[in-house]
């Protein structure tokens, strides 16, 4: 800020020979300086306001419960007995985005190393353009397929084969219900799928010609060029792009609460109704019966929230390092 | 930056202009009386054809209803935002308590919730019992050839596959009305979840809304939830009968509706339940819809008009009720809410016309 403003008056000073002249631009630039400072200052203030809001939202439950919050998993809303944890939200909330994100990472890297590496370039912006079209849809487009297509052919078509076949594992045994986990993942998995897709390509990109030669030129196959001149390059950045999508799948809302089932239990089984705090939220803030009740919700977006910036923040600090300009970290 | 300052302007008049146009027309003598309310979606269809149909025959009266949740209701009447609140739950004695001013319940309409169930090879309505639903909801029950469903309908050639459980996710009147219910007819339900706007479910999976209910239940067969009967009855879903306290098998409609709130003794201030009601021909999984308004109103004119609004609609504007597929109040509950808004009053005046 201070080289900005040194800039103007030199300026003013070369430009401007009568006084007046160069007091009115000065002034006009503090003005811009001010201006300038407050918008700057506006966007942390309301970072700042936002959890002061929630952790006081929160207080009553914070008090009542403390670290129980955390690790109970009784959710009685019955006036007499009113307890509250989040423990089967929080679990939800991290099996379906960390799962998802298994699915979505090693596709979306094939995907983005096929559309560098293997496609033309006309058929390569073609191919993005559709994917990234993908991130368009709102997300109530993708419940709403969600349910009318994926949870009847998960139900229907996949669950019993899994059953069938894999039942002996918790994971795909007993209880089956129609909307589970399971869809949710696969759904969220599809949502993440072109914020993986986007940076990894970036990353690829920007690796240098000159490696790709020199692998050539050592011999190498293209499989082997990417598997060892391309991909070890872009190791923050697919990391960076994979914890982007984390933070992604860990606040979706609308999508999962209209596939996961909401049932407010733990269970081994994908295919049992689940439930996360983001759906949880949305489902109960509307009609919540008590105060504490109320306030439970709010620390369930607190500490949402706080998990999602810690999220977005460790993918800052593993992706800076590959950003065009700061060169490679191979 | 010229550009961006001349929007600036543009947004900041037509907002200033905007505001002005609205302040005008209300500060005039003479103007329309609007008269906001807020609270429970199931009688908004209603209420918005009261609203339309009385703003016909008043045209200085404008009503806006806002079907935001039984819950969200009694929130903002307490807080005084809305002129009138509406819930399909009474106000507890601690919600009263916090409300400035003493707050009548007038029971508007009324309502029932049906178990919903989806099993295509079933061709005749099912008949469940109270206590039967309660184990079903508290997991205990969990095939649909159980002996203790088979019982109840011998003929009806139960499957044999699992039931799947669907209640509300969000906190909701019609649950009220269905805990409420299964925790007068089984001790177990009452011990365990309770009854209130959202409990701790034991099993299942939940849906949002009425007709998140109603389409879960439609796409997925073995499926059992519960709804009110008007989305039932508009999604074209099975419900089955219930047996009533007086240990008849009766399904749900206007007429047995309005039998279950024929009751002899209504409490003074009108928060009736009328669950699990006495009588032959009484569905028992019934519930009234309040409208919650302040006894004593600030705004005459405002108040005038509400109470006028009320008095109708409990009278001429029952007959809008049945095609809705809600019950009209029964005879028995009319003097008592012709005498509740009697009482409303402003600045010490009653305010009712009749």
């Amino acid at each position: 800020m201070e080289a900005v403003i040194s800039k103007f008056e030199s300026a003013d000073q070369r430009t401007a020979p009568q006084r007046t002249g160069v007091t009115v631009r000065a002034r006009e630039g503090r003005l811009y300086h001010g201006l300038l400072t407050a918008a700057a200052l506006v966007a942390p203030a309301i970072l700042v306001l936002f959890v002061g809001v929630l952790v006081y939202g929160a207080w009553p439950s914070i008090r009542a419960f403390g670290l129980s919050f955390l690790t109970s998993s009784v959710w009685e809303p019955h006036p007499e007995r009113e307890q509250y944890g989040a423990l089967p939200f929080i679990v939800g909330t991290l099996i379906s985005a960390v799962l998802a994100l298994c699915l979505a990472a090693p596709f979306g890297i094939a995907v983005a190393t096929f559309l560098n590496e293997v496609l033309t370039s006309r058929w390569r912006s073609a191919a993005r353009f559709l994917i990234e079209v993908l991130a368009t849809i709102p997300s109530v487009v993708y419940g709403l397929w969600g349910i009318f297509v994926l949870a009847p052919w998960v139900s229907n078509t996949l669950q019993p084969v899994l059953a069938r076949s894999l039942g002996f594992l918790p994971i795909f045994g007993p209880p089956y219900e129609p909307r589970n986990m399971f869809c949710a993942v696969l759904i969220l998995a599809i949502m993440v799928l072109p914020i993986i897709v986007s940076i990894s390509l970036e990353a690829i990109r920007a690796v240098p010609a000159s490696y790709r030669e020199a692998a050539l030129g050592l011999g190498a196959t293209r499989w082997e060029m990417i598997r060892v001149a391309v991909w070890p390059a872009c190791g923050s950045a697919f990391a960076g792009g994979c914890i982007l999508a984390l933070g992604r799948a860990l606040g979706e809302t609308m999508a999962v609460t209209m596939v996961i089932g909401n049932g407010r239990r733990i269970s081994p089984s994908l295919f049992a109704a689940s439930d996360t705090v983001a759906s949880t939220i949305a489902n109960q803030f509307a009609e919540a019966p008590s105060d504490l009740f109320t306030a439970a919700l709010i620390e369930m977006a607190l500490l949402l929230f706080l998990v999602t910036l810690a999220v977005n923040v460790l993918a800052r600090w593993i992706i800076r390092p590959s950003l065009p300009g700061a060169g490679g970290r191979s | 930056m010229q550009l961006i300052i001349r929007l600036w302007l543009i947004v900041l008049l037509t907002v200033a202009v905007g505001c002005d146009g609205n302040g005008g027309d209300t500060g005039e003598s003479g103007s329309p009386v609007r008269l906001t309310g807020a609270g429970a979606t199931f009688p908004k269809p209603l209420y918005e054809k009261w609203a339309a149909q009385y703003a016909r025959m008043h045209p200085n009266v404008v009503i806006n209803y806002q079907g935001i949740g039984s819950g969200g209701g009694i929130k903002q009447i307490t807080e005084k935002t809305v002129d009138f609140g509406a819930t399909d739950s009474p106000m507890t004695d601690s919600q009263l308590q916090k409300a400035e001013g003493e707050l009548l319940h007038i029971p508007m309409v009324l309502g029932a919730v049906v178990p919903v169930y989806n099993l295509p090879q079933v061709k005749r309505p099912l008949v469940f019992s109270g206590p039967v639903l309660a184990d079903l909801f508290l997991g205990k029950i969990t095939r649909w050839n159980d002996a203790a469903l088979v019982t109840l309908n011998p003929d009806a050639g139960l499957p044999d596959r699992p039931i799947t459980i669907v209640h509300r996710s969000d906190g909701s009147g019609t649950t009220f009305i269905f805990t409420d219910y299964l925790s007068k007819v089984s001790p177990a339900w009452e011990s365990g979840p309770g009854r209130g706007t959202t409990v701790n479910w034991p099993v299942g999976r939940g849906a949002k809304g009425n007709d998140g209910v109603a389409a879960d239940v439609k796409q997925n067969e073995g499926s059992l939830g519960y709804v009110e009967l008007i989305y039932a009855a508009n999604n074209n879903i099975a419900y089955g009968s219930v047996v009533n306290a007086a240990g008849k098998a009766v399904r749900a409609s206007a007429d047995s509706v309005s039998a279950a709130a024929s009751l002899k003794d209504i409490p003074e201030d009108l928060r009736v339940s009328i669950t699990n009601a006495p009588g032959d021909s009484a569905y028992p999984i019934s519930g009234l819809t309040w409208i919650l308004l302040y006894q004593q109103q600030a705004d005459a004119a405002k108040g005038k008009a509400l109470v006028d609004f009320l008095w109708w609609a409990t009278h001429e504007g029952q007959a809008m009720a049945a095609p809705l597929h809600y019950a009209p109040i029964p005879a028995a509950l009319l003097p008592h809410i012709e005498a509740k808004l009697r009482s409303v009053t402003s600045g010490g005046k009653p305010l009712v016309s009749q």
